[in-house]
């Protein structure tokens, strides 16, 4: 039993690490409707930039400019690339698109920086237990979680509060009346992008404490930050992080009794709430088919 | 005369049973004086990328040398290089395009098994002679053993005892797994477990995790609360390298001495400091004092590659690779397939390609190499390349499973 | 390179001579002779794809991904469904005919019968869990269920051989009465795919040129007035779901016995990702735009990554500038009409 909450409780952690994900993925498929198969990609960016400037910025200041630099590098493929594409309806040539991007990104992140891992060293403070009990909370994972809901917080006040964040609930739901009202949608859905590519870079930089830093890293990451949005509700921010949530625990939980079982876990419950609730646990109806 | 009818000479002669003495004078007749080809299958790209390249720079210092000895047979050799991209499908593509289309008269590769499977069938539906180099699983030269394939690294059972005596001996023998969830990992946990169980050992459980699993928390909260003796972590690559990770930050290191089965200088590389921690072993290590030809070797792979990286098992894998087809075809005085996968049998690797104390050779049974295993300890707080103090080399030969148990029958053409 | 030029070229010509001629007789020559001239290279294609830096084994994977990519786009780019889980049914095909080649018997046709019939049966079964969904979650639930048959194939060490495949079995000499046809020879393998994709082509011509078919693009059209005409939509994307899912399990079980090989990867999203891609590359809404894809894709692959470690950014590039470029992907901006050209 202890053993079950032990995993409970860890899944969650874990959980807190696909909804940051998946908040970045749910915001540009909301608002840009762009299925970012690139997400990976900019979670890489967001992870080895921090690696090369840590020696010089610190940990701290890696976990800001890695995540910036990868909103820099998503402005900029949004006004490039992706802008051109939002005349026409079908996501299937935004997906295309950034199917494509991701393997240039991966390959030019092999190039530069090697196909060998790196060594990202974390900050000693984080790199323990916080009790001797509960040996599985470790600063580290504090930290994440702490960032997690920083992000949730700080996204849910700007989006509920400031202009910007108005706009950007407006434009999901009807983009063609924010723009006849005079609104500049461009500039709206590049910033939207980046955001979302801040958020994938933040979790890219998180993601390399724990996990080894190679070019293929986040084609792995990838798929159940999809499936928590699909679980939570396509179009709903709140719904991508219990999505998340949800994935994390069911996994955890699995480990402990089927182990064999805890990485298809997942898309079972994705096929379950596909079948009896297909707009997911917060979505809402018609969006996005 | 081009490759394709050659192959197809080749092929209806080797179907026929009658021959490769058929078909080798066509072989040279078509070649006349033109270079031998090697061809080359390694994920230059995708998870293993580091693994492969590695390889590749130690079959390129091979070919250099054989190059400058005259060749193979007085012939130019040349290495062609195809990416596989660690997929089965694509690896096994461009063994056809190898054989097929650039006409290569033997083949060699491999870091992940699957690749090494699907290789190992077209290599022996062909009739060309393959030489595995990194795919560890144990079909390749036991159940879906051929008569063409030929393999470098070691099998699960030789990993495995190489450590076991040093880990009961240090630590105790309450051991807890945690086990890659594939062949490889359900054969290497269990030669384990029946040496352990042999010296009286416990098995107090096996976590099996799945390949390229992200999060070992689970794993490792199980593992700690059966307060083992010796944590074995038996996952490899980058699962290593994030369970390994997660196992400091946890600080389990400061409650159980953490073990394992293989470590690669790749992965020791790619831990930060504080995790590299352990007992593993290595298929082979730069540093062997006192090695004839080991220091030399070393010199002459920074010579080549001035990157600051040091040579790996995988460079030496790619050596002895390209070495032992080019050793086997001058020891047969042919490069028909027949007659050089004889002459490879029983063939012992001489010192300057050996690189380590104890006698090498390919099993005739099998054509499984007999190399060394190198058990020891990663150096704590180490800084790159010295990072790991081999206990002792162990030869091949008493680390592996009789040829009799492998499950392998030859199935050389009547 | 030249096996899809070749294609393209009389397809092209196809669609040219539409375009360009006033009255319908000399169109309807002109495109008859695109047809020969493009299976004339098909059938040829053992004789000059050594000769082009080619080799026998890319034709065939091309023609068996072929039947694969104009499979799924009956119910990509016909009907309008957009699986993302095609793989299941190429991996269930490929692990039914390997499996039965190594456990049941030496038989290649029966291998391919099997394997052929496991994926259309599954994809048969589960439709209906699909049929009634759209767009984004028409995908994820595709997703879904071949993630689940990837994982089982890898779990299932013992009889899947897990992580590291399917090996230890051949395909077959072909015995009919007391003729023998032996497929381990390459270019005899070619012409048995070449034959079964001709039937595949011939099934798919038929279906869409019949009332079924013409149902699948009104759904794609416009869903919602066959809706309003008591159309029952979900019994033919069912139907669509079955046929398509059938039609790429018989590419799976060829593609098992060309490297008499078969691993999870052939069930994974990804190789599910490539196919819809390589639709989308050629044009979907084209007969042929997806064999033109398959062309692409497999041929760029084959040949960047011999030339360069950097392959997949020069495929990333292709893809970047396809979405750009050729809104249509390369066959739909060829022809000038938008509409299926079968």
């Amino acid at each position: 039993m202890q053993l079950l909450l032990f995993n409970a409780f860890n899944g969650l952690i874990q959980g807190v690490f696909y909804a940051l994900m998946a908040l970045g993925l749910a915001l540009i498929l909301s608002l840009n409707s762009v299925i970012n198969m690139a997400h990976g990609g900019f979670l890489v960016i967001g992870a080895y930039l921090a690696y090369t400037l840590a020696p010089y910025l610190g940990f701290w200041g890696a976990l800001v400019a890695g995540p910036l630099g990868a909103a820099v590098i998503g402005l900029i493929v949004e006004r490039f690339l992706v802008r051109p594409l939002y005349k026409r309806p079908d996501p299937l040539y935004t997906l295309l698109l950034t199917f494509g991007l991701a393997l240039i990104i991966e390959d030019m992140t092999r190039t530069i920086w090697g196909a060998q891992g790196l060594p990202f060293q974390i900050p000693d403070i984080l790199n323990s237990s916080v009790s001797s009990v509960l040996f599985f909370i470790t600063g580290y994972r504090v930290l994440v979680v702490g960032i997690t809901l920083l992000v949730v917080l700080g996204l849910w006040l700007m989006l509920r509060y400031t202009r910007l964040g108005i706009r950007i609930r407006a434009g999901t739901l009807d983009l063609e009346t924010v723009s006849s009202l005079g609104v500049n949608i461009y500039l709206l859905r590049a910033l939207n992008f980046a955001l979302g590519c801040l958020l994938a870079g933040l979790a890219g930089v998180l993601a390399a404490g724990i996990l080894g830093l190679t070019p293929p890293m986040g084609s792995s990451l990838i798929m159940p930050s999809f499936v928590a949005i699909i679980v939570g509700g396509v179009g709903s921010l709140v719904g991508a992080v219990f999505g998340g949530l949800i994935i994390g625990v069911a996994a955890g939980i699995t480990t402990t009794y089927f182990p064999a079982a805890s990485d298809a876990v997942i898309y079972l419950i994705m096929l379950v709430v596909l079948v009896l609730r297909p707009r997911g646990l917060f979505g809402q109806e018609g969006l996005f088919e | 005369m081009d490759e394709f009818t050659r192959r197809r000479a080749l092929k209806a002669g080797l179907a026929l049973g009658a021959a490769p003495l058929v078909a080798h004078p066509i072989l040279t007749y078509g070649q006349g004086e033109s270079p031998i080809k090697i061809g080359m299958h390694d994920p230059l790209t995708g998870t293993y990328a580091a693994e492969g390249e590695s390889e590749v720079r130690g079959a390129k210092m091979a070919l250099e040398e054989v190059n400058a000895k005259g060749g193979i047979l007085g012939r130019k050799v040349e290495l062609i290089v195809e990416d596989d991209n660690a997929n089965a499908g694509l690896a096994a593509q461009k063994a056809h395009k190898l054989i097929e289309k650039d006409g290569c008269s033997m083949i060699m590769g491999a870091v992940s098994s699957a690749t090494a499977l699907s290789v190992n069938q077209v290599a022996a539906q062909k009739g060309v002679p393959y030489m595995v180099t990194g795919g560890h699983t144990d079909p390749v030269t036991g159940k879906e053993c051929h008569w063409t394939t030929f393999r470098i690294c070691t099998t699960t059972y030789m990993l495995a005892a190489g450590l076991v005596n040093t880990l009961a001996s240090k630590f105790g023998k309450k051991w807890y797994f945690i086990t890659p969830d594939y062949a490889f990992g359900h054969t290497f946990q269990a030669a384990y477990a029946k040496i352990l169980q042999g010296m009286g050992g416990t098995v107090l459980g096996n976590s099996l995790s799945p390949l390229g699993t992200t999060d070992f928390s689970s794993y490792l909260i199980k593992a700690q609360s059966t307060n083992p003796s010796v944590l074995i972590l038996l996952v490899d690559g980058q699962d290593l390298v994030n369970c390994m990770k997660q196992a400091v930050q946890f600080g389990l290191q400061k409650k159980i001495p953490i073990g394992g089965g293989l470590s690669e200088l790749e992965v020791l590389r790619a831990l930060p400091t504080d995790a590299r921690l352990g007992w593993w072993t290595l298929e082979w290590y730069w540093s062997q004092p006192g090695v004839p030809h080991v220091k030399e070797w070393v010199e002459k792979y920074k010579k080549t590659y001035p990157d600051g990286s040091y040579p790996s098992a995988r460079t030496w894998f790619g050596y002895a690779g390209l070495h032992a087809l080019a050793l086997g075809a001058a020891h047969a005085k042919s490069i028909e397939p027949a007659k050089l996968a004889h002459a490879l049998e029983g063939m012992e690797l001489p010192p300057e390609v050996k690189l380590q104390p104890h006698k090498v050779y390919f099993r005739k049974e099998d054509h499984q190499l007999m190399a060394g295993e190198f058990p020891g300890e990663i150096k704590h707080d180490g800084k790159y390349p010295d990072l790991f103090k081999v206990a002792e080399v162990v030869p091949g030969d008493k680390t592996a499973l009789p040829a009799s148990e492998t499950g392998c029958k030859l199935d050389y053409p009547a | 390179m030249n096996a899809s030029m070749t294609g393209s070229d009389a397809a092209v010509a196809g669609e040219r001579s539409r375009a360009a001629s006033p009255t319908a007789a000399p169109r309807r020559n002109l495109r008859a002779a695109g047809a020969v001239v493009f299976w004339l290279a098909l059938v040829t294609l053992p004789l000059w794809l050594t000769h082009v830096g080619g080799y026998t084994a890319l034709g065939t994977k091309i023609l068996v991904y072929g039947i694969a990519a104009l499979a799924l786009n009956l119910l990509l780019g016909f009907t309008g469904g957009l699986s993302f889980g095609h793989a299941a049914w190429f991996g269930l095909g490929a692990y039914g005919a390997g499996m039965t080649l190594k456990y049941l018997a030496p038989s290649t046709p029966l291998a391919i019968l099997v394997g052929t019939v496991v994926g259309g049966i599954a994809a048969t079964v589960l439709g209906p869990l699909v049929m009634r969904r759209r767009g984004i979650y028409f995908a994820m639930i595709t997703i879904a269920i071949g993630q689940l048959f990837y994982f089982i194939a890898v779990r299932w060490n013992n009889v899947t051989g897990g992580e590291d495949g399917l090996a230890g079995f051949e395909r077959a000499p072909i015995h009919i009465g007391p003729w023998v046809y032996d497929v381990q020879n390459e270019t005899k393998y070619y012409y048995l795919v070449l034959v079964c994709f001709a039937v595949a082509v011939v099934i798919m011509k038929l279906l869409l040129a019949s009332p079924l078919g013409h149902t699948w693009v009104a759904i794609r059209e416009n869903r919602r007035r066959l809706q309003f005409l008591g159309v029952r939509i979900d019994l033919y994307i069912w139907a669509a779901f079955a046929i398509s899912g059938t039609l790429t399990a018989l590419a799976g079980t060829l593609n098992a016995m060309l490297f008499n090989f078969t691993s999870p990867q052939d069930l994974h999203w990804i190789l599910s990702g490539n196919f819809v891609i390589m639709c989308v590359l050629g044009g979907m809404r084209k007969f042929w735009g997806p064999l033109i894809g398959v062309a692409i894709f497999v041929v760029a692959q084959d040949y960047l990554s011999s030339v360069t470690d950097n392959w997949m950014t020069a495929i990333g590039m292709l893809f970047v500038l396809i979405v750009l470029l050729f809104p249509k992907g390369l066959l739909g901006m060829l022809g000038r009409r938008g509409k299926e050209a079968a």
